[in-house]
């Protein structure tokens, strides 16, 4: 006879295998959309190139991977690092390290002011907030053109307050598109903060203050440790998508500022190198998991609240 | 009357005087604080003592420098404390909530306060544990503050706030959350840290019975005011206002005749119309009736005599003893309060003509 303990344990497993089978159909649709598309990135990363664009299939190559960091003289066939595709990388993690700075550094204090605000007109606010969500991407890259373009609406005022004489060139600078990537990303560093803010119980902060802590130790010994899982949400809802970022560097930054979506674009369409936008893309794919790892580690080990 | 304190000519710790706080403006403004002054003596166990909502809460954060008094001043040991930050005020607090750090050890917690005191590492160590000792809390010093229950919880909001050796202690009903029985240990325990210490320990609670047991001193509220300060002896046997006396214990009202004041006791013409002698309560104004207020114990059931008489409507049996419902001839009702004992029963069944005794000295003249 099966005891109550074996019922229970049979009982367990079949409840799991149910679990498994519902599942399926979900499984089934992640593979297809997202994990299929991948491995045929995977596959014409190892592929020849043809000759007008796409890749020749059963012919493999090195190629692709070989020139996402070294290019070969067409002459003397001499190998050197590809300056101009390290130097792409280079400006891509750099903006998007400061972007992610800047919008926690603007979003901050933009969540806790929400945050403080009584129930009924935090939601307002945080409405006001999503606004930006209800245009394309496009326009809003569109708008910021307008905002900070040689007769923009940033150098026309500055002029006409008498601080600058000359219009200030942004446009088609590194700077433009930091400004866009600040702007059109600082509601995804805002939200997430908000919703562990408002989750802060206030009275700590109270029970802070009792405790002889001023602000700034309050600051950082209380709000902050509390917020981390915001602040950790928000940078890498900042940081994956400017790492990506193809919009905001082809309207703001011109033909010279690429970013490393731009370079990719390049190798499908006008390089006519499948092979290696292919590999481009998934080392973009890989720099994004290793930056998350990294960061992730520090920030759970730093939080174990012996800071 | 003088009144019979424990520590007469005590320094006084904390000052206030003429406290009105006023949440929002306009007509829908709330008086949460109404011209309250309360002088808390050194080493005093204080409470403040009222039901839900009375201020008590408000009052306390106005001591702790949270909120800031629309009109009156708040002394700390003679000295002005309006402009100093919570964190500068050598106050600590014990949250209704507790209000534990989550992401800090029970031993974080408590060291957390010396940390920005900036004391030595040395020191902290050495007064942690002394804390952790005191409140039986050392096991558990490196567990987490979700990880234990709410009377360890309790303890360990108490060891935080007691740490830094404040001036004075303020409590925000710190037992309102446990159980019956983990209540009174810990009132017992609160006494005894308290005698230890030395520090004064303003104590907030809307339960009467725990302000009786554990108070120097209380100061009962009501919407805002302070109504009576005293002794748990002097706010029990003498309450000045019929809320005072409705409010502690339970307790007969009755409408009586002022005959006359004779240094300083009344006599008064109870609805039978025998005259008794009563005290008087405080700031007692003259007037020509009078609300004369009996404890039930106090009254004695008898079968003949006595100053008042009427019918048994309702015996209700408590263990320790029985309460006597008595219908007064003049329609209101009247309770006995009598120690049972087990060879006889209360002597009384419902239906008797029964007379009571008041005993001398029992009766008070209300001052409302
Ligand atoms: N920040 C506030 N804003 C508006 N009203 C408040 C605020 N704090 C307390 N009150 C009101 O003041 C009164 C007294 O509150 P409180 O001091 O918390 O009472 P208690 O602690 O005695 O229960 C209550 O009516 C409460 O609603
Ligand atoms: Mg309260």
């Amino acid at each position: 006879m099966a005891s109550a303990a074996e019922i229970a344990r049979r009982d367990e497993q079949s409840k799991t295998r149910t679990r498994w089978l519902l599942s399926l159909p979900a499984l089934f649709i992640v593979f297809i959309a997202a994990i299929g598309p991948l491995f045929v990135m995977l596959a014409y990363s190892f592929m020849a190139k043809g000759d007008y664009g796409d890749v020749k299939p059963g012919e493999f190559s090195l190629d692709g991977w070989f020139s996402v960091l070294f290019q070969r003289d067409i002459f003397d066939d001499t190998v050197t690092l590809a300056d101009a595709h390290l130097s792409i990388l280079w400006r891509s993690v750099r903006l998007s390290v400061i972007t992610t700075l800047a919008t926690l550094a603007l979003g901050f204090p933009t969540a806790y002011f929400i945050a403080t605000r009584p129930r009924s007109t935090r939601e307002v606010w945080v409405f006001l907030i999503t606004i930006p969500f209800w245009t394309n991407l496009l326009i809003r890259t569109f708008a910021m053109q307008q905002v900070i373009r040689n007769e923009g609406v940033l150098n026309t005022l500055l002029m006409w307050l008498g601080i600058i004489n000359e219009p200030i060139p942004i446009m088609y600078t590194d700077w433009a598109i930091l400004f866009g990537m600040v702007y059109v990303y600082l509601p995804l560093m805002v939200l997430p903060l908000y919703a562990s803010m408002e989750k802060l119980d206030f009275r700590l902060v109270e029970a802070g203050y009792d405790l002889y802590a001023g602000r700034l130790a309050v600051l950082r010994r209380i709000i902050l440790p509390l917020v981390k899982p915001g602040i950790v949400a928000g940078s890498i809802l900042v940081f994956v998508p400017s790492l990506g970022a193809y919009v905001i560097p082809r309207v703001l930054g011109g033909g010279k500022n690429l970013m490393l979506a731009n370079l990719i674009e390049l190798q499908f369409g006008a390089g006519r190198n499948w092979p290696l936008g292919a590999a481009l893309s998934i080392s973009l794919m890989l720099l994004v998991m290793v930056a998350m790892l990294v960061y992730v580690r520090n920030a759970t080990r730093s939080g174990g609240g012996h800071g | 009357m003088p009144e019979p304190s424990p520590v007469p000519d005590a320094r006084i710790a904390v000052d206030c005087h003429g406290i009105v706080k006023q949440f929002g403006e306009g007509p829908r403004a709330l008086r949460a604080l109404d011209n309250v002054s309360v002088a808390i003596r050194e080493n005093e166990f204080f409470t403040l003592l009222g039901p839900s909502g009375c201020g008590k809460t408000t009052l306390l954060r106005m001591i702790a420098g949270f909120e800031y008094p629309t009109e009156g001043t708040i002394r700390l040991h003679g000295e002005d404390i309006a402009g100093l930050p919570p964190f500068k005020r050598p106050i600590n607090t014990v949250f209704q909530s507790y209000a534990l750090f989550p992401h800090l050890t029970v031993w974080e917690n408590v060291a957390f306060g010396l940390q920005m005191l900036g004391w030595a590492k040395g020191k902290i160590e050495a007064r942690v544990a002394e804390m952790l000792k005191l409140v039986h809390m050392e096991e558990l010093a490196q567990r987490r503050t979700d990880q234990i229950s709410g009377g360890q919880a309790q303890r360990v909001a108490l060891a935080r706030a007691l740490a830094p050796a404040p001036k004075v202690l303020l409590l925000d009903e710190p037992l309102s959350a446990l159980d019956y029985k983990l209540r009174k240990e810990m009132q017992i325990e609160l006494k005894r840290m308290q005698s230890e210490t030395g520090i004064t320990f303003i104590f907030v609670t809307h339960d009467q019975e725990e302000a009786l047991t554990m108070s120097d001193r209380i100061a009962v509220m009501s919407k805002g005011r302070v109504l009576q300060v005293g002794t748990p002896w002097d706010i029990y046997d003498k309450p000045a206002e019929r809320f005072v006396a409705d409010f502690i214990g339970e307790t007969n009202f009755l409408s009586a005749a002022m005959v006359g004041i004779e240094e300083g006791v009344a006599r008064v013409r109870l609805p039978s119309g025998i005259e008794i002698s009563a005290s008087l309560a405080e700031g007692y104004r003259p007037a020509g009736e009078a609300t004369v207020v009996v404890r039930p114990e106090h009254a004695r059931m008898v079968t003949t005599g006595g100053q008042l008489s009427g019918v048994v409507e309702n015996i209700v049996y408590f263990g320790t003893d029985t309460h006597i419902h008595v219908k007064l001839d003049q329609g209101s009702t009247f309770m006995v309060r009598q120690q049972n004992s087990r060879s006889k029963s209360c002597g009384a069944s419902v239906g008797d003509r029964v007379g009571i005794d008041i005993a001398p000295d029992a009766a008070q003249v209300l001052r409302d």
